[in-house]
């Protein structure tokens, strides 16, 4: 049981001369709260495996410390860090049976034999593998072999987190559902630090409380899922939540007032100082735009093709070069293939180099 | 279901026929032929019928008492050079580097004594280990060891052995190693947090994974050494005595030394038939232990 902290934590597989650009980490500085539920969430090649595979101890990280409640641990091996790691593709034991394959963490840490008898009874019951104990692991399901993995971590009584690399991925989509609703019940029951790794972003919505989203090597904003949706910090986060993402829109802001191609957008919040230099857009989610029949003084968009996903239909259309997803009202159609856009001011974001822009009321 | 009768078929699959007739199915009835009779020369045979059959099982006749004497001769080796090369192939493949320009100077150095025909090796070797200009045998004598494997029969022996754990080990450690590079990463990291020891990763990982390529390893040193012929021929011909002499050689021996082709065919057919069986026990065992992997559906 511990809080994790990062300090300024950076990773370069080149060594630490290598360009900042060309680091697969870049420095980070954050905190892991004690009992937390965590997602790791980012397209593949991101550097989130970089970064949980720094805080197990399986990569020595370049730069940066690593605290486990003050202590630090950055030079520690994996063995001696308080750590349980589920990968990708289940990690079994071959030749030992699903008991023995609980039992070999401890065992190798030299626990008494009764301790570890009344661990593995435990952690079977708790994973639903007790009718398995006694049988050889190799013949088991994928999501069995899985659930083993997990118990190999979750079996010693000191580990302070438990790290998920994708653990999801050869899954058969049901089971997938269940045995998400398993590790949820588990973190509520062991009250134990998860940090789990994904690039799917149902995944990592529903498993965690707080979603810490990378991109490129560099974490560009952590917060609870609605946060994440409602105030994307960075346009990637936008983009790579909400299905469809986030429309992102190159325009000039002045005021109260965002410009595409002449046309007035009006924003809630004032933009005085904006950087000179910066490429300056809105970001707005798909469900607060609206198309509606071409009106004089709304910005015309050209629709490509409706999108009926049953609760909700999205237009898709293009505006000049941008492509753009929006809310189709129920009973729209387009006769001519062109359609006004409404915005809702409320929800209309500013960014400055892909960077959130806080307005003054 | 109707089966479709097309005699066309069978013009197919005739060259087949004809080729394993000639190449095999011919010459080995011609064996079984032989090893039914008996012959003084002149191409004139008598049948015996199952007579050397008899006498190969029975150690107090000539004949069996020199097979049975050869075959213990060659099991005895088999299993002293295969519990020598397995282990010492495991140790090779486990030090060999994962990566880097060495992991091809290992390969190229390890394949080297594969590639060297058999006569060639024998040839090394029986220079290698001469005392008087053998550089092996000169130097052993030098610093006290009386070695001489041609008046000694267990310094023939160990030199026939060590000649082929040189030869072959290479062999198993890359079997071995092929095995270890399809290990993936993971498990290494997963003991690693599990907290194992080195010995507890090679006992629950490595093992366990290089166990069927052991199982081919096993399986091809062991037919190839109890098939050996060329090797010790060349190094002692079967000498000291009669203490090198292994099957294959006492077979050669009989059929074109003495001319006994009878006998000779006799033995033929049961040296043969021990490799088959040898062989079926190994496939059976290698077919299970692939069976046992299937996942069992309908588990959890």
């Amino acid at each position: 049981m511990a809080r994790i902290d990062l300090v300024d934590l950076a990773h370069s597989y080149g060594g630490n001369d290598a360009p900042q650009e060309t680091f697969a980490l870049k420095p980070v500085t954050m905190t892991w709260r004690q009992g937390g539920a965590y997602a790791l969430l980012g397209p593949s090649g991101c550097g989130k495996t970089t970064l949980l595979n720094v805080i197990s101890g399986i990569i020595t990280p370049s730069r940066g410390k690593i605290l486990f409640d003050d202590k630090d641990i950055t030079p520690l091996s994996t063995q001696k860090r308080n750590i349980a790691q589920v990968f990708q593709f289940p990690v079994i034991y071959d030749t030992m049976t699903v008991g023995q394959n609980l039992a070999f963490p401890l065992k190798n840490r030299g626990v008494p034999k009764a301790e570890i008898d009344k661990r593995v009874a435990e952690i079977g019951r708790l994973l639903d593998l007790e009718p398995y104990l006694n049988r050889k692991a190799t013949r088991l399901t994928a999501d069995a072999k899985q659930k083993i993995s997990l118990g190999r971590g979750l079996v010693r009584s000191d580990v302070a987190a438990v790290l998920f690399d994708e653990p999801l991925t050869v899954i058969d989509p049901e089971l997938k559902w269940q045995l998400r609703s398993k590790l949820k019940a588990l973190h509520r029951e062991l009250d134990l630090t998860m940090i789990y790794v994904t690039h799917d972003q149902t995944e990592a919505l529903t498993f965690a409380d707080t979603v810490v989203v990378m991109h490129d090597g560099r974490v560009v904003q952590s917060g609870t899922p609605a946060e994440l949706f409602d105030k994307p910090a960075h346009t990637f986060v936008g983009y790579f939540i909400g299905s469809p993402g986030m429309n992102i829109l190159p325009a000039e802001v002045k005021g109260r007032e965002a410009r595409i191609d002449g046309h007035v957008i009006a924003l809630n919040r004032s933009y005085d100082s904006l950087p000179a230099a910066a490429k300056i857009e809105i970001g707005v989610r798909p469900e607060f735009v609206e198309v509606v029949a071409p009106t004089p003084g709304l910005l015309t968009a050209k629709i490509e093709r409706l999108d009926d996903l049953g609760r909700i239909r999205f237009a898709r259309a293009r505006l000049g070069d941008a492509k753009l997803a929006a809310r189709a009202p129920a009973g729209f159609t387009s006769s001519d293939g062109t359609a006004g856009l409404k915005f809702d001011p409320a929800h209309i974001h500013v960014y400055a180099d892909s960077l959130l822009v806080e307005g003054a009321a | 279901m109707d089966k479709t009768i097309n005699q066309k078929a069978w013009f197919l699959v005739l060259p087949v026929f004809l080729v394993v007739a000639f190449s095999a199915v011919l010459p080995l009835m011609t064996v079984v032929n032989y090893s039914m009779q008996d012959t003084f020369g002149n191409n004139q045979f008598f049948w015996n019928g199952v007579g050397w059959f008899k006498e190969l099982l029975d150690p107090s006749t000539d004949l069996g008492g020199r097979f049975l004497a050869s075959l213990g001769r060659n099991l005895f080796f088999s299993l002293v050079i295969l519990a020598i090369e397995v282990p010492l192939g495991i140790v090779v493949a486990l030090s060999m580097p994962r990566q880097g320009w060495t992991v091809a100077a290992c390969l190229v150095i390890l394949a080297l004594p594969l590639l060297i025909p058999w006569n060639v090796v024998g040839t090394i070797w029986q220079i290698f280990g001469r005392p008087d200009i053998g550089l092996l045998g000169y130097v052993l004598n030098a610093i006290g060891i009386d070695y001489n494997y041609v008046s000694n029969d267990i310094d023939a022996w160990v030199t026939v052995i060590v000649m082929d754990v040189w030869h072959w080990t290479s062999l198993v450690a890359l079997l071995c190693y092929a095995g270890l590079k399809s290990i993936p990463e993971a498990y290494y990291q997963a003991a690693q947090i599990d907290g194992a020891s080195r010995w507890a990763v090679f006992k629950a990982i490595q093992l366990p994974k290089m166990n069927r390529v052991l199982l081919i390893a096993v399986l091809l040193r062991f037919m190839d050494s109890f098939m050996i012929y060329t090797e010790p021929f060349v190094v002692t011909g079967g000498g000291p005595g009669n203490s090198t002499t292994f099957v294959s050689i006492e077979l050669v021996k009989i059929a074109l030394g003495q001319f006994d082709l009878g006998k000779a065919a006799a033995l033929s057919l049961v040296y043969n038939l021990i490799i088959l069986i040898v062989c079926w026990i190994f496939y059976t065992v290698m077919t299970n232990a692939g069976n046992e992997r299937k996942p069992q559906e309908g588990a959890v």
